[in-house]
């Protein structure tokens, strides 16, 4: 690891100050930036630790009905947080089904939504990489693909955005609050991540020296909580990232399909959210014929980016199969394999 | 520059003083404090022999920077025995046979100590399985360590039954 300035700023206003001189970066639990140091991917010449800013891990209910999660909450408190799991049981099912215990007791959410991407040739620096090194070449074009994009990609970069968490919070319209020298602002997260395009080293909306503070889901998204379930198919049972995932969320009254939200993960370089899929459902009672073709929407657009044409088959399937699990109901307890299609059936629903 | 950072440490407070932010936790102990009972396997958060708890939270120690954990308690591997008289969670891997070459035992031992005090598992196998992703074994001894945990767990049980009675 390259040697770096390191600064501990007490408040929010400090830390953005500290961090605005160029070759800064945020440190919080570290899981993904200290591993990207040690590889030299990452060389960052300061680091700004904001794990001791006060009243940045507090999860609030807002006057309106929503939740504001600070964005040093840890995934592990927000997963096990009763109260949370009950209003957005898609949103702790996706966090239990990353990474591993002792990943998820440090890991932030801002720190989730900023991670990088898995992309094997990102990590190697011996390979042409542009996200890494801008004008290198992609060398995962030729390479191994099975992670890698079939939506969104470019020529220049087909990696994927690996998070799990982001997938049910795009789908529920979550919002990220930002602090910056120009003051705070705030970003749909949909509208966070950036699609790689000509300039994939830009990964987000962010300006520099801007830091994430807090992630909103409004009030609505816990109109789903009845049916809502995230569903990731990976390389082994627990502890992997996905090939493909996806998060669906049905309001059903009287059988009737009233509102629907999907977004899949693992498909693209940021969470994907599958709108034209949605509308199908309106309307509809919920069948496999009709999860099919929303699934079908879903992927229209789809186009392997190299020897990774399954994936939009698997996607397809997984959107299929994770509307019908949320027709079903959200189990009442979270399944031993959060996610998982392996997953033994889910017993009784948690809400009538 | 010097940088100075309060642990505690299996008990005992510590102030340290890093000529370098770039010391992790497992770093700290093994190379500076002499506590080699935590092992450096990848380095990199994937394999779990480095887990030690940080106020009472398992963690990876490779992807903790020291410095960063000022004012935080740290309980390791040298710490969980009283004495001579083994946890209950080290019994029950020497019990069940829960390893082979030992290599990761610590780290195996360290999270299983958290799972328990996490609760969220019970005497679910599956649960203990998923639970324990985090720590690899090369040696494969993972039907053993389901089942120390699973023994560990009745054995508390019965030890806080015997308590309340």
């Amino acid at each position: 690891m390259r040697s770096f300035d390191y600064v501990r700023p007490a408040t929010i206003r400090e830390a953005v100050k500290a961090a605005a001189e160029s070759g800064a970066a945020y440190l919080a639990a570290g899981t993904n930036l200290l591993d990207l140091m040690k590889g030299d991917v990452s060389r960052p010449k300061r680091l700004v630790d904001i794990t001791h800013i006060p009243d940045l891990d507090r999860i609030e209910d807002l006057s309106d009905r929503g939740v504001r999660i600070g964005a040093l909450v840890r995934n592990a408190d927000l997963a096990n947080d009763a109260d949370f799991g009950r209003r957005f049981p898609a949103v702790a099912e996706a966090l239990l089904s990353g990474a591993s215990a002792q990943l998820r007791n440090a890991a932030t959410v801002g720190g989730n939504i900023l991670q990088r991407t898995r992309c094997a040739y990102f990590y190697d620096t011996a390979s042409a990489c542009n996200k890494r090194a801008p004008g290198s070449g992609c060398a995962a074009r030729a390479g191994e693909t099975r992670h890698h994009a079939i939506l969104g990609w470019s020529e220049s970069c087909i990696a994927t955005h690996s998070s799990d968490f982001c997938v049910p919070l795009v789908a529920l319209d979550a919002i990220v609050e930002i602090e910056g020298r120009i003051g705070p602002r705030e970003v749909p997260l949909e509208a966070f991540h950036r699609l790689p395009a000509d300039a994939p080293d830009r990964e987000s909306v962010l300006e520099p020296g801007e830091m994430i503070i807090a992630v909103r889901l409004p009030a609505e998204a816990a109109h789903f909580a009845a049916h809502a379930r995230y569903l990731k198919v990976r390389d082994r049972t627990s502890y992997a990232f996905a090939v493909v995932s996806a998060a669906a969320a049905l309001r059903i009254e009287a059988g009737i399909i009233g509102e629907a939200r999907i977004a899949l993960g693992g498909v693209a370089l940021k969470p994907w959210r599958a709108r034209e899929a949605e509308h199908i459902l309106l309307g509809a009672r919920g069948d496999a014929s009709l999860f099919r073709r929303a699934a079908e929407a879903a992927l229209a657009d789809a186009k392997p980016s190299g020897d990774n044409g399954f994936k939009v088959e698997l996607a397809r399937r997984v959107v299929a199969r994770a509307l019908a699990l949320a027709a079903a109901g959200t189990p009442e307890r979270m399944p031993a394999l959060a996610g998982s299609p392996f997953a033994a059936a889910s017993g009784v629903p948690a809400h009538g | 520059m010097d940088f100075s950072t309060t642990l505690t440490i299996n008990g005992v407070t510590r102030i340290i003083t890093l000529d370098d932010p770039r010391v992790t936790l497992l770093d700290l102990l093994r190379e500076r404090l002499d506590l080699t009972g935590t092992k450096k396997g990848c380095d990199r958060g994937q394999c779990g022999a480095c887990t030690v708890l940080v106020d009472g939270r398992r963690i990876n120690s490779c992807l903790a920077l020291a410095i960063s954990l000022d004012g935080a308690e740290i309980l390791t591997i040298e710490g969980v025995a009283q004495g001579d008289r083994l946890h209950p969670v080290q019994e029950a891997f020497i019990a069940c046979d829960g390893l082979q070459c030992g290599f990761c035992t610590p780290g195996q031992i360290m999270s299983a100590i958290a799972l328990l005090q996490e609760g969220l598992a019970g005497d679910d196998p599956e649960r203990v399985r998923e639970s324990m992703s985090g720590n690899l074994c090369r040696c494969g001894a993972y039907q053993g360590i389901t089942e120390a945990v699973l023994k560990a767990q009745k054995a508390i049980d019965a030890a806080n039954r015997k308590e309340v009675a």
